[in-house]
């Protein structure tokens, strides 16, 4: 059977086990029948022209894990960011881990969507949260009909939350092929602050597929920080749908760091739904062998006086694919708009490519946008000056690598975050040196 | 220290060094001038190891060992060091971190462990007082922004860093105010010893008041037409390169 055959069939197993009087079984419904329409994106589809899920959808996959896997925090603590105290919500084979975690409901909610969706308390939350953002297409769709699990974070106002979040989502291999579909919400009322940390690890060389949607409500003058860790292995595959919605003098930052996984798919919507806000999207992309990393972004400048940076940095190897497809809409009433957009590739390898397409659409008259995009090889005579100060080949090729993303890590708040990208950058490009800038 | 013998290299098929011959003594110190195109500063990069210059006839001997077949980082990890004419701006990489990677790795390749943290920063300091350079100055980006001034005395800072045997400054008085020639041409004359050698590459005599050679060589058309002593450099100076086109050509 079709994969997309069999997610509309398990949908009816999947009602029969939940509560059908919760809010969002109408949403759900609504969803499975968009997703019966559209199915799977397919490269006839503009913003799928270079990514092809055909390879990853031809698995069997389960679609609800029948065990329950526990794992070792000492076996997994290297993905963690364990220097620092954080709350952690925890997942494996997309169950909660309470051992693993860390919640808390004092002041504010760190906990599961699961709860959100169950508890009376929350609905005025998801009545008014849930599904408001995310966009209606196939693959958002089909993860709103399963929406069953995942973070949910509720920051009430004037909360400037002291411990960063992190959100891991662990597979072990134990259900073969395994499709993962997280649904997570985040709500920072008006004054708040939170950094969250996300992560998608799987530990088996079964073949792993993560649907996940994030949507993201930024209330007047809240601050958010979002890092994306994504260093999967070569079986394991990321779709990851992230709607950011923002009010007034709201600071919204998300990171994407993308060094691993076989096909990784990022679409990062921003959505200005207030004045004198900042959006930013920043992020660095070092790939090799047959791995492919697209990022689809789109910030929608609706309301004057707002700002938005994108800065995306990529290093392809071997047989690597890219793809950056950049999306800067400014409304008519959207004057006074600063947009500045860059996306600058290396390619390493004669094999590897990339696509990269800004996309403006302005119908506002008084706005400054930039974009540039650049595609290049490392700077021969810049090789030559570090090698003949002794720095051997090898080394400086990665350093020089490191020199061209690494003011991406300048917005980065969390000091053990830019360490750990660092070793990760290192470990990437194959060699042993501090790149302590 | 170096031994240079009928050496001919080529780029793209042009034939630039047309059988130089050069013997550098430790405590030396050389001077190679001549003409815009004479092939002095190929000479520079040939010696230092850069992979466009094909070397099709000759051998260049560091202290009696052939360095023709070793990458510009090997040569260096002998002690090769080549100042640059024009120093390569990279951005994202600061001065302190670059050089703390170059003697580290340096010291790799000798089978040493990196140098302990304290050392590197006392001697960062020691050497950057000698060429007079602000502290600010190594946390900015490796010779982005910087001013010709800025990026030799960058050069030179390097070298004292790195300390090589046989140091190669190519055309290291260009764009010096006469300050900064001082601080550099003094900088190199503290750095000079009995066990190393220093080959000036200089189109004028001025930066030769300073660092005062043993040798000076006039290469012209890929090849060495005249040697003589610092006085050479003088006359040079006072009556051009014309006469000795013409005594070479008669």
């Amino acid at each position: 059977m079709e994969l997309k055959d069999k997610l509309i069939s398990s949908f009816m197993a999947f009602e029969n086990n939940v509560d059908v009087d919760s809010p969002i079984h109408d949403i759900r419904t609504e969803a499975i029948k968009n997703f019966e329409d559209e199915g799977f994106p397919t490269k006839r589809q503009e913003a799928w022209k270079y990514t092809s899920l055909d390879a990853v959808l031809k698995h069997d996959y389960s679609v609800f894990p029948k065990h329950e896997s526990a794992l070792e925090y000492k076996d997994v603590k290297k993905y963690f960011i364990h220097e620092i105290d954080c709350y952690k919500i925890i997942f494996v084979d997309g169950k909660y881990s309470s051992h693993l975690s860390q919640t808390t409901h004092d002041d504010i909610d760190v906990c599961l969507m699961s709860s959100a969706l169950s508890k009376p308390k929350y609905r005025l939350i998801i009545e008014n949260y849930f599904n408001k953002i995310a966009t209606k297409d196939g693959i958002s769709s089909l993860n709103t009909a399963f929406s069953a699990e995942g973070a949910y974070i509720h920051i009430p106002k004037n909360k400037l939350v002291q411990k960063p979040i992190q959100i891991i989502h662990f597979s072990t291999g134990r259900e073969g092929a395994l499709l993962l579909q997280p649904r997570n919400l985040v709500v920072v009322d008006e004054n708040s602050h939170v950094q969250i940390i996300e992560r998608h690890q799987s530990l088996t060389d079964n073949p792993i597929l993560t649907n996940s949607v994030t949507e993201i409500f930024a209330n007047k003058r809240a601050i958010v920080d979002y890092y994306k860790i994504q260093n999967d292995t070569s079986s394991a595959s990321l779709i990851d749908n992230t709607f950011i919605n923002q009010k007034q003098e709201s600071i919204a930052k998300v990171h994407t760091f993308s060094f691993g996984g076989k096909l990784t798919r990022n679409n990062l919507n921003f959505y200005q739904n207030g004045e004198r806000l900042d959006s930013t999207m920043k992020g660095i992309t070092i790939i090799g062998d047959k791995q492919h990393v697209d990022h689809n972004t789109l910030v929608h400048h609706i309301e004057p006086n707002c700002e938005s940076h994108q800065d995306y940095k990529g290093i392809y190897n071997d047989s690597a694919t890219g793809v950056f497809n950049g999306k800067v809409v400014v409304e008519k009433e959207a004057q006074k708009t600063n947009a500045f957009q860059a996306n600058n590739n290396i390619l390493i390898s004669d094999k590897a490519s990339i696509n990269t397409k800004p996309q403006l659409e302005i119908f506002a008259d008084d706005v400054k946008c930039s974009h540039g995009c650049t595609i290049g090889q490392l700077d021969e005579s810049a090789m030559f000056y570090l090698r003949s100060r002794g720095i051997p080949e090898k080394e400086a090729r990665a350093l020089l690598m490191f020199a061209f993303s690494n003011n991406v890590l300048d917005s980065v708040k969390i000091p053990e975050i830019k360490t750990r990208i660092t070793k990760i950058i290192a470990s990437k490009l194959g060699v042993n040196i501090g790149f302590d800038l | 220290m170096l031994n240079i013998n009928n050496l001919h290299a080529s780029v793209d098929d042009k034939a630039i060094l047309k059988g130089i011959n050069l013997n550098v003594k430790p405590g030396e110190v050389h001077a190679i001038m001549g003409p815009n195109g004479s092939g002095k500063s190929t000479l520079a990069s040939v010696i230092a190891g850069k992979e466009d210059y094909e070397v099709d006839e000759g051998e260049i001997l560091l202290e009696g060992e052939n360095i023709d077949e070793l990458g510009a980082d090997e040569r260096a990890h002998k002690g090769v060091f080549l100042s640059f004419q024009y120093p390569v701006e990279i951005p994202g990489v600061s001065v302190t971190n670059f050089i703390k990677t170059a003697i580290n790795e340096t010291r790799k390749a000798k089978g040493l462990e990196d140098m302990p943290a304290n050392e590197m920063l006392k001697m960062i300091r020691e050497k950057a007082e000698l060429l007079e350079i602000d502290r600010k100055f190594l946390s900015r980006s490796l010779n982005e922004g910087f001013s010709g001034g800025e990026k030799k005395r960058n050069e030179i800072f390097q070298m004292a860093m790195l300390e090589p045997k046989l140091a190669i400054l190519d055309e290291t008085d260009s764009g010096l105010d006469i300050d900064a020639l001082r601080i550099v041409a003094n900088g190199v004359n503290k750095l000079k010893s009995e066990d190393n050698a220093v080959v000036v590459i200089t189109h004028y005599q001025r930066l030769l008041d300073y660092i005062v050679p043993d040798h000076v060589h006039v290469l012209m058309n890929g090849k060495i037409v005249k040697s003589g002593g610092a006085e050479l450099a003088h006359e040079l100076e006072a009556k051009g390169y014309d006469w000795i086109k013409e005594e070479v050509s008669a």
